[in-house]
């Protein structure tokens, strides 16, 4: 499918006076889907959703029906459903517009992975700041109830299903899924140590299935249109490559940073940064050039210009050196921009918000942060480049000595913004200059 | 007498039925009395640690982990802003924004004006990169906002 004639799935409905109500979504079509899964056995749902390639919109790409399998057949107690609305990676705000213009989309399809995963019980993890999406989300919820999507008996299906809003208190931890099953338990966002997954031991130490807002919204439309469908969309995988599972599908890619028109863009998967840019972005602002670009959020590190022409599906980012496309959050860093600056916002946040149990992601993060704050000051040295890439080859689950992801993707934005832009760090100590930006050191 | 109002222990009591612990209301019963004080005091973290069958060292726990909860040391004031400094709005001037405004109230982020009316908060990615700089005033955020746009909103014409 050629790009130029997508029609928007997701985003189909973005901008309708109130598409967020349930006049609007069911005048539209909706709950058409979940109608008719319920007139399915749940395993044929899983199996619906795995044929479609669906894999998950968080950050990682796991495929969801998989996932989904990961459950023990047998079990006795409860199953939940916690939905990940904890979107806290800087570049990142696709499931606040999707909730705040679309709830039921969302809603609907949680309500159908509820059905296929046998969960009676799904929590709703909504960061604090998500004010307006609260609100929104708790109105239409009221309305599921009123209106039998919700509850006892679905749709005279015989299927009962709870959906529990629960705010977080403002950590980016919290997005990571065991970090968000022990703040929901009510404790400190400590990611577990893994295995066991929470597909066997999650929240309140059931099997838990974690899937991202996006994920979600993605569900109906799988159901009505078929997996063909969604896989007519997107990049298909590699035949030579048998660990490579394809990215399928429509993507929601967020665009921020030095661009004319920032915001949300809908396109099957696997656009190019510069298309992306050029195309739906307006082009970099004041008739500059991009210098870098970071594909997926900051974790996933930086693209210098020349590798702008990387496909932003699963696979391309990490053919150039990135960690993977991450929550395709597109930022643009045009060539008047420091690295130096842009590197040392991108660790002062890690080391904002590690939640400190690891000692390499605790000392990795406050150290690199306060080493770039001495380069800032003039006071660098050029051993420092080197110290930060053995700070940043050091932390992570992908060397193995940290708990969860957030060391790694800590990490890459070092790797990539030393590796691709070295002469400018080296040009810049010794220089000897100091940082023009403004930010207010030490301020934690 | 009780610290917590009884709108607070209504929202507790109603959350007790949504989890099968009562520990995950933790978060709920938090939010409730910071948003209705401004703070969690003491009292109230022993009060929420009845209701809850916990200790208060485990309420006050989960409340220092997230730099979101204030102790009656350190009360809130009428309005909380927070300015975005994460990279896109580093980007388009959210660290500049933030410096700013420290200066006009003579305040450091994390302190309250002298008149109580505003708590001036740093922010980690907003979620409304496309907006930058924003800011967030309680829960509602505000897309590309200037230092004077921040002022007319939160502090009218003081
Ligand atoms: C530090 C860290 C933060 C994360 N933050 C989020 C987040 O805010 N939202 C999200 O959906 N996934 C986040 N993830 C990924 C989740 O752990 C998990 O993979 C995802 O929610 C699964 O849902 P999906 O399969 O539908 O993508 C984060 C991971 C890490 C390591
Ligand atoms: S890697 Fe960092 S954020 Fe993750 S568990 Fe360890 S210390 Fe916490
Ligand atoms: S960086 Fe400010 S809202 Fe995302």
């Amino acid at each position: 499918m050629s790009n130029d004639n997508f029609q928007p799935v997701l985003l189909a409905r973005q901008n309708k006076p109130n598409s967020h109500t349930l006049a609007s979504y069911q005048a539209d079509g909706g709950y058409q889907a979940l109608a008719k899964a319920l007139k399915m056995v749940n395993t044929e749902v899983i199996d619906v959703v795995k044929a479609s390639g669906l894999r998950g919109r968080g950050g990682a790409g796991f495929p969801t029906g998989l996932k989904w399998t990961f459950l023990p057949k047998d079990v006795k107690g409860p199953i939940y459903l916690c939905i990940n609305g904890d979107e806290s990676e800087p570049g990142t705000f696709n499931n606040r517009v999707l909730i705040e213009q679309d709830p039921h989309q969302v809603l609907e399809g949680i309500v159908i992975s509820s059905f296929a995963t046998r969960t009676t019980t799904a929590y709703f993890y909504l960061r604090y700041e998500y004010g307006r999406c609260y609100r929104v989300l708790k109105d239409a919820i009221d309305e599921m109830y009123d209106n039998n999507l919700l509850g006892k008996n679905i749709l005279g299906s015989g299927y009962d299903l709870d959906i529990h809003l629960h705010r977080g208190a403002c950590a980016y931890i919290c997005g990571e899924e065991t970090g968000l099953i022990e703040s929901l338990e009510g404790k400190r966002a400590w990611p577990r140590i893994k295995p066991p997954f929470p597909a066997i031991e999650g929240a309140f130490r059931k099997p838990t299935v974690v899937n991202n807002v996006e994920t979600m919204a993605c569900i109906p439309h799988i159901i009505n249109h078929g997996p063909e469908w969604f896989m007519s969309m997107g990049i298909p995988k590699d035949p030579n490559n048998p660990r490579d599972a394809g990215s399928y599908g429509p993507k929601l890619y967020c665009i921020s940073g030095h661009v004319n028109k920032p915001g949300l863009v809908e396109l099957p998967m696997g656009i190019s940064a510069r298309d992306l840019i050029e195309k739906h972005a307006g082009g970099v602002w004041k008739g500059r050039k991009a210098k870098a670009v970071v594909p997926g959020g900051i974790s996933m590190g930086f693209m210098s210009e020349s590798e702008l022409d990387t496909p932003l599906d699963f696979a391309g980012p990490g053919r150039v050196g990135c960690l993977g496309l991450g929550t395709a959050a597109v930022i643009v860093i045009d060539d008047h921009t420091s690295m130096v600056d842009v590197l040392y916002n991108a660790c002062r946040f890690f080391a904002h918000e590690s939640c400190g149990q690891c000692t390499p992601c605790r000392e990795g993060t406050a150290w690199s942060t306060k080493i770039l704050e001495r380069i800032r000051d003039g006071r660098g040295k050029l051993s420092d480049i080197d110290l930060l890439l053995e700070i940043s080859s050091s932390i992570g689950t992908i060397p193995g000595t940290t708990i969860c992801g957030l060391a790694d993707g800590a990490a890459w934005p070092m790797k990539t913004a030393i590796n691709k832009f070295r002469g400018e760090f080296e040009e810049y100590i010794k220089s000897g200059r100091k940082s023009e930006s403004r930010s207010l050191a030490g301020a934690h | 007498m009780s610290e917590l109002s009884t709108n607070a222990k209504k929202v507790i009591e109603e959350h007790l039925g949504r989890y099968p612990s009562k520990q995950a209301v933790t978060l709920p019963a938090l939010h409730v009395v910071q948003q209705e004080t401004g703070c969690v005091s003491r009292k109230a973290i022993s009060e929420i640690a009845d209701i809850l069958e916990l200790s208060p060292a485990q309420i006050n726990d989960t409340l220092s982990f997230y730099g979101f909860f204030r102790t009656e040391e350190d009360p809130l004031g009428k309005k909380r802003v927070w300015i975005c400094r994460s990279l896109p709005c580093m980007l388009r001037g959210g660290e500049e924004l933030l410096a700013e405004l420290c200066e006009r109230w003579g305040i450091q982020p994390g302190q309250t004006t002298a008149d109580g009316e505003v708590t001036l908060e740093l922010a980690e990615c907003l979620g409304a990169c496309d907006g930058a700089p924003c800011m967030l005033v309680d829960d509602e955020l505000t897309l590309r906002v200037t230092a004077d746009d921040v002022e007319k909103q939160v502090r009218g014409n003081k």
